[in-house]
């Protein structure tokens, strides 16, 4: 595979069967490696198809500056893109987010406003709203309501599932932005509407939801639960114990949501079981391990892993 | 019949604190009832006329009730009912 730049490449990522981990013949999993895009997760996506229209759009000008609020991936997605395009970067991130994510972060030149722990990601959404109302000029391609963060995942991550693996009966995905789960969704319910949609969504410790009522809770413009079929709660014991069985089985070092979304197909696939129904099942990983290693999530016992995650931001 | 329904911080104010506390109801409207008559004012955070408050998610056994059958979900002996509020991710 040749490509011009280094963005060209982004997506057209392995699907890869899981023999191990597939219950039986008839049941099988597979994986779509989102960790093989340019800054390693599926965020690429999403950045570059964001910075793409609001150029089209006249929004992104050269030595523009690009603020976005974010728990890391996203945050590192554009800025590769913006150090390639010549933008300036400033991303807001929950201080309770891992060392490798700042330090990659920095790495691409992007300038980091720090929010506060308790309230996670909700608080950096809230700072950068008002940052973004301070500085006028400074184009905020906020994920959480962008059509073109969804609209990567229709043409690219649901169209490459589709045209490998035709047979598809279930997609999952974790839930953040909704972003992938929507432009998959929406894929399917267009051309295969028999697939079943699962979200997984992370699970954290009390202080990530420590808001001051319940009116203060965020839910993305992106989201349309129309889209989906159904959506679990991971928590982190889970999470740490499916990303290492993934390791352990199938030799993929993947990033703690991965684990979190596995447990979610390996869900389904019992279900299936159960039911005596043929199920190929498909599954996103996100991002490979490498970011997490501070966090003790792949060494010791799991009680110990889980306990050091709470608190983290950990998907 | 009991069900263990796990409480939030920003809601342990109508349950003198407790992380969790038990109720009883063959759904979850039942459950929210029920949970009312020992935890004055906790419904009205969780449910307003158009079913569940937009900012609350409830899982049944980890899974959102709103995939299932909203607050007309049936429940059983021995379930787990996690109250959360929405968050962001990504």
């Amino acid at each position: 595979m040749r490509f011009d730049s280094l963005l060209d490449s982004v997506g057209r990522t392995p699907l890869v069967g899981l023999p191990r981990l597939s219950p039986s013949p008839d049941v099988r999993l597979w994986a779509k490696l989102e960790d093989h895009n340019p800054t390693g997760s599926i965020k690429d996506r999403a950045a570059l198809r964001m910075i793409n229209e609001a150029e089209k759009e006249g929004l992104l000008k050269p030595g523009c500056t690009i603020l976005e609020p974010t728990s890391g991936n996203t945050g590192i997605s554009l800025a590769m893109a913006a150090k390639m395009r010549g933008y300036r970067m400033v991303c807001v991130m929950p201080e309770n987010t891992s060392e490798e994510r700042r330090q990659i972060l920095a790495m691409w030149g992007s300038e980091i406003v720090s929010s506060p722990a308790a309230g996670g990601s909700n608080e950096a959404v809230r700072v950068a709203k008002r940052l973004a109302e301070e500085h006028p000029d400074w184009v905020m391609l906020y994920q959480y309501g962008n059509p073109a963060n969804a609209q990567a995942h229709y043409e690219g991550t649901a169209a490459e599932l589709y045209e490998d693996l035709p047979e598809v009966t279930h997609f999952v995905a974790g839930l953040g932005t909704t972003g992938t789960l929507m432009g998959v969704g929406r894929f399917f319910r267009e051309h295969k509407p028999e697939v079943c949609i699962v979200a997984a969504e992370p699970r954290y410790g009390e202080l990530v939801y420590g808001l001051r009522n319940m009116d203060e809770g965020f839910v993305p413009e992106l989201y349309d639960p129309s889209l989906i079929d159904a959506r679990f709660s991971v928590g982190p014991r889970d999470a740490v114990r499916r990303t290492r069985q993934l390791i352990e089985e199938e030799g993929i070092f993947a990033g703690i949501s991965t684990g979190a979304i596995l447990h979610a197909a390996l869900g389904q696939a019992a279900k299936s079981m159960a039911a005596n129904e043929r199920a190929d099942i498909a599954f996103v990983v996100a991002d490979g391990g490498w970011k997490y290693l501070s966090t003790g999530a792949y060494s010791g016992t799991i009680a110990d892993a889980e306990e050091r995650l709470e608190g983290q931001l950990w998907a | 019949m009991a069900i263990e329904v796990r409480i939030p911080t920003i809601l342990r104010q109508y349950t003198d604190g407790e992380k969790a506390v038990e109720g009883a109801g063959g759904t979850l409207d039942e459950l929210f009832d029920d949970l009312e008559s020992r935890h004055a004012g906790l419904r009205a955070r969780l449910v307003d006329d158009n079913g569940l408050r937009r900012f609350v998610n409830v899982y049944l056994n980890d899974e959102d009730v709103r995939f299932l059958g909203g607050l007309k979900t049936e429940l059983k002996d021995g379930d787990s009912v996690t109250v959360l509020p929405a968050v962001a991710g990504g």
